[in-house]
């Protein structure tokens, strides 16, 4: 799918006065691309977009779109498309009349606009509700209705700030296979503004884990999920439990790392951190909760941990035990629920065990806020 | 309970008080409209007419007043409201650091007294009109263009007021929505901003009309050879008050109703339609079947407009087939026969104290000669000062205006050189 049209930030820095909101950013976005920005509230996400539908102008470095420098080129001479964090419908003008502005724009008729915009009502599930004002449809509608806006423009890059954060758990669900959906169909690239990991990950064909302005790892879902480079991106992007330590010794792609609670454990070091980390580096190894194990009582080596269980969660498909962890945080371990009766150990040692290729350790950094 | 009962009394109270304080002057300002006195009064109550306001609609300067304050209303409302506008967008764009002084200083035209305003103006564009080398009857110092510059300098600011609180409501992202799907600049004003802006705009401009038309400090420096209303109105009222002007008060205060009432209906009207669309479903929008509510139905306002409407047409019947003369002519031959009644009871009076002296002096004519001088004098004069014809005179003072022949009233003995031979005459026989 590279038919689409591409978009490139090129060492993009955009400042506030003193403040920078982001810093630095490098991203090469493929044409015809589902692409992510996912970060917690506040990281710079809006502005991003904002830089790259052209409301806001760079302090340093370049917004490339197909390849063209965007500099001094206004919003509405853009091949781009915006849909608002918080839509920004035109209250006073029907759905098809929304739909169709961008054609008002242009001078089309009436005929040509109803047409347009009844094909557009077809395509976002809506038929019949174009002489309806935007205040009397519900909040996936109008959400659908302002994605319809954006298409009818005919765009090549789409942009979609946080679109379905307004919406409730089943309704987002469904909007995310119908946004992938229509993305398909037209082939345009998209560009996702969430932070939501769920949403990303389904969606996205790239992901960039944004953190304060700084972009901490660009790759697709699953590198993202499995082979983090930082503790950020580790621990923002699904469940995640943290071993804080020092590296102690590094064998080839694996490193034995002395943990501060857990002795020594073994595990791979991500893909984006081979050959940078050093012995007697502080770095975290991080392990999923559905990656562990119950192993035999009392079993020793550096791919077993034991502790205590503070308390036991039956969640239907999985039981999760919570055990005390390293630096206050508890550990959360997932055992898939088979069928067979499963004993209480609440107050009770177990051990555990990981395979070290699902275990990954990377510098020691922040983490994400709970 | 009894204190109850008691609060809510007086709560009625005040509310009839404060309502008659608020509205009385103008319920009797229009019921003296009607009535047949000269002077504008409700009692005695003489006789219904519609005179008045033929009288109103054939005085010249009145009407020529009237098309200057709209001439002046309706360019005051187009600069007011654009510089309102203006001011307000340049509000919400501002460094915000600047924006509340310059909040004040937009201001602060409201706080000025129009007086200064007026004055300022004139002094301002006269310096203007001679920079540029102009002469007196140049564009710059033409009356109507002054007064408009000169009212807008105020009535801008109130503009400004009520579209900046509709502004503050806008959503900026709107217009940036509109630059993002391809508008220009200008178009996402025109379509995007300006029909949000359209209620706050149409407020604003009937606020700016309304204190166009009803200015007068500011107005009175400026208006040059295009006196308004006020001015008109001001001049007249100099040479005495005629209920021609209740007339136009009263036509005023109808049309206001009028204006009001049907901007509440629409306003409510809006709203059931609102309601009845969020109700109807999609196949109800989508075959147009869903019936919207009626003008009438559960709108109280437009129920109220109706009867008013109803009521003013009644009124206006009766007007063009009313006659007052038959009514009118009634009142003055009662009062004729009144006042001669009067007139007959004091000369009987006269008489009687005139034989009662003319006994006296017969009795001691050397005693009373100086003192019959002075009675003399005294009922000379009494014709005019006794409580009994002045009060004869004051209730007959407007038909003197009107008929101005008529010698039948108290004042009208006095004024009268056919008057004072006759009743003068009459009281000089008796020195
Ligand atoms: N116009 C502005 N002036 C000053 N600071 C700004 C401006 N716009 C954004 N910021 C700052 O930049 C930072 C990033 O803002 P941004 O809107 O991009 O966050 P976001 O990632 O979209 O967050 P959210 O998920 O809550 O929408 C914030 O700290 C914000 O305070
Ligand atoms: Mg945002």
């Amino acid at each position: 799918m590279s038919a689409g049209v591409g978009v490139d930030l090129e060492n993009l820095w955009i400042r506030f006065g003193d403040f920078v909101a982001v810093r630095d950013a490098n991203v090469n976005i493929n044409g015809g691309d589902f692409f992510s920005f996912l970060g917690p509230s506040g990281c710079g996400k809006t502005t991003i977009l904002r830089a790259v539908s052209g409301f806001l102008e760079p302090s340093d470095g370049r917004v490339l779109i197909g390849g063209n420098d965007m500099k001094g080129i206004g919003p509405n001479k853009r091949p781009t498309a915006l849909i608002f964090q918080n839509l920004a419908l035109f209250p006073l003008m029907k759905v098809w009349e929304n739909i169709t502005f961008s054609m008002e724009i242009k001078g089309a008729s009436v005929r040509e606009r109803r047409k347009r915009a009844d094909e557009l009502l077809d395509m976002i599930a809506l038929p019949g509700q174009g002489d309806k004002l935007p205040s009397e449809l519900s909040g996936g509608q109008r959400q659908r209705v302002a994605i319809a806006r954006a298409l009818c423009a005919e765009p090549d890059v789409l942009l979609l700030d946080e679109p379905l954060s307004a919406l409730d758990l089943k309704l987002r669900q469904h909007m995310r296979t119908e946004l992938r959906e229509i993305q398909q169909r037209v082939g345009i690239t998209f560009i996702y503004i969430t932070h939501d990991q769920g949403e990303a990950l389904t969606m996205s064909d790239s992901i960039a884990v944004m953190k304060a302005g700084v972009i901490d790892q660009i790759g697709n879902g699953k590198t993202i999920y499995n082979d983090p480079s930082t503790a950020f991106a580790a621990s923002f992007v699904g469940e995640n439990n943290v071993f804080r330590g020092k590296i102690k010794r590094i064998m080839g792609e694996e490193a034995l790392i002395q943990t501060n609670r857990s002795g020594e454990l073994v595990a791979r070091i991500s893909t984006a951190n081979q050959g940078k980390m050093k012995e007697g580096d502080a770095a975290m190894m991080f392990i999923r909760p559905e990656a562990f194990a119950l192993a035999p009582k009392g079993a020793k080596g550096t791919h077993f941990v034991t502790a205590k269980v503070n308390n036991e969660e039956f969640e239907g498909n999985v039981f999760n035990i919570f055990m005390e962890g390293d630096g206050g945080k508890e550990l959360k371990v997932s055992i898939p629920n088979l069928g067979q009766s499963f004993e209480d150990h609440t107050g009770q040692n177990i051990t555990l065990e990981y395979e070290t290729k699902n275990a990954v350790i990377v510098p020691a950094g922040e983490l994400a806020a709970e | 309970m009894k204190n109850f009962s008691f609060m809510r009394l007086s709560l009625w109270v005040y509310l009839a008080i404060f309502f008659a304080y608020l509205l009385g002057p103008l319920v009797i300002m229009s019921a003296t409209a009607f009535n047949s006195p000269s002077f504008p009064r409700m009692t005695p109550w003489e006789c219904l007419t519609f005179e008045w306001f033929s009288a109103l609609f054939r005085d010249e300067r009145i009407l020529n007043g009237i098309w200057n304050s709209i001439l002046v209303g309706a360019g005051t409302v187009v600069l007011s409201v654009a510089m309102g506008l203006a001011g307000a967008l340049m509000l919400t764009q501002i460094w915000p650091k600047l924006r509340a002084t310059y909040y004040t200083i937009i201001i602060a035209p409201i706080l000025i007294p129009g007086v200064v305003l007026g004055i300022s103006t004139l002094v301002f564009w006269d310096r203007i009109n001679r920079m540029l080398g102009l002469g007196a009857d140049s564009f710059l110092s033409n009356g109507l263009f002054l007064t408009i510059i000169g009212q807008s300098t105020f009535i801008a600011s109130y503009c400004m007021l009520v579209l900046v609180a509709r502004l503050q409501r806008y959503d900026i992202a709107l217009t940036e929505a509109a630059l993002d799907l391809g508008a220009t600049h200008a178009q996402a004003f025109r379509k995007v901003l300006l029909p949000f802006m359209r209620p706050a705009i149409a407020s604003a401009a009937v606020l700016a009309f309304l204190a166009s038309f009803e200015n007068y400090n500011t107005t009175t420096f400026t208006f040059g050879e295009y006196p308004t209303l006020t001015i008109e109105l001001a001049q007249k009222v100099r040479y005495g008050i005629t209920p021609a002007i209740s007339a136009l008060a009263f036509i005023i205060v109808v049309l206001t109703v009028f204006a009001a009432l049907f901007n509440e209906a629409s306003i409510r009207r809006k709203q059931l339609v609102a309601e009845a669309r969020k109700k109807a479903t999609v196949e109800e929008l989508e075959s147009g079947k869903l019936r919207l509510p009626g003008f009438l139905s559960s709108n109280a306002a437009a129920v109220a407009l109706v009867v008013v409407a109803c009521a003013t047409v009644a009124v206006v019947g009766t007007a063009s087939v009313y006659s007052p003369q038959q009514c009118i002519a009634n009142v003055q031959e009662q009062k004729r026969l009144e006042t001669e009644e009067r007139i007959k009871e004091l000369r009987r009076q006269r008489e009687l104290r005139r034989q009662q002296q003319e006994e006296q002096g017969e009795a001691a004519p050397a005693q009373t000669a100086p003192a019959t001088g002075s009675t003399g004098n005294n009922s000379g004069f009494g014709g005019v000062f006794a409580p009994g014809s002045l009060s004869g005179g004051s209730e007959a003072e407007p038909e003197t205006e009107q008929e101005p022949q008529g010698n039948n009233s108290g004042f009208g003995n006095v004024f009268d050189p056919n008057a004072l031979s006759g009743d003068g005459g009459e009281s000089g026989s008796g020195n």
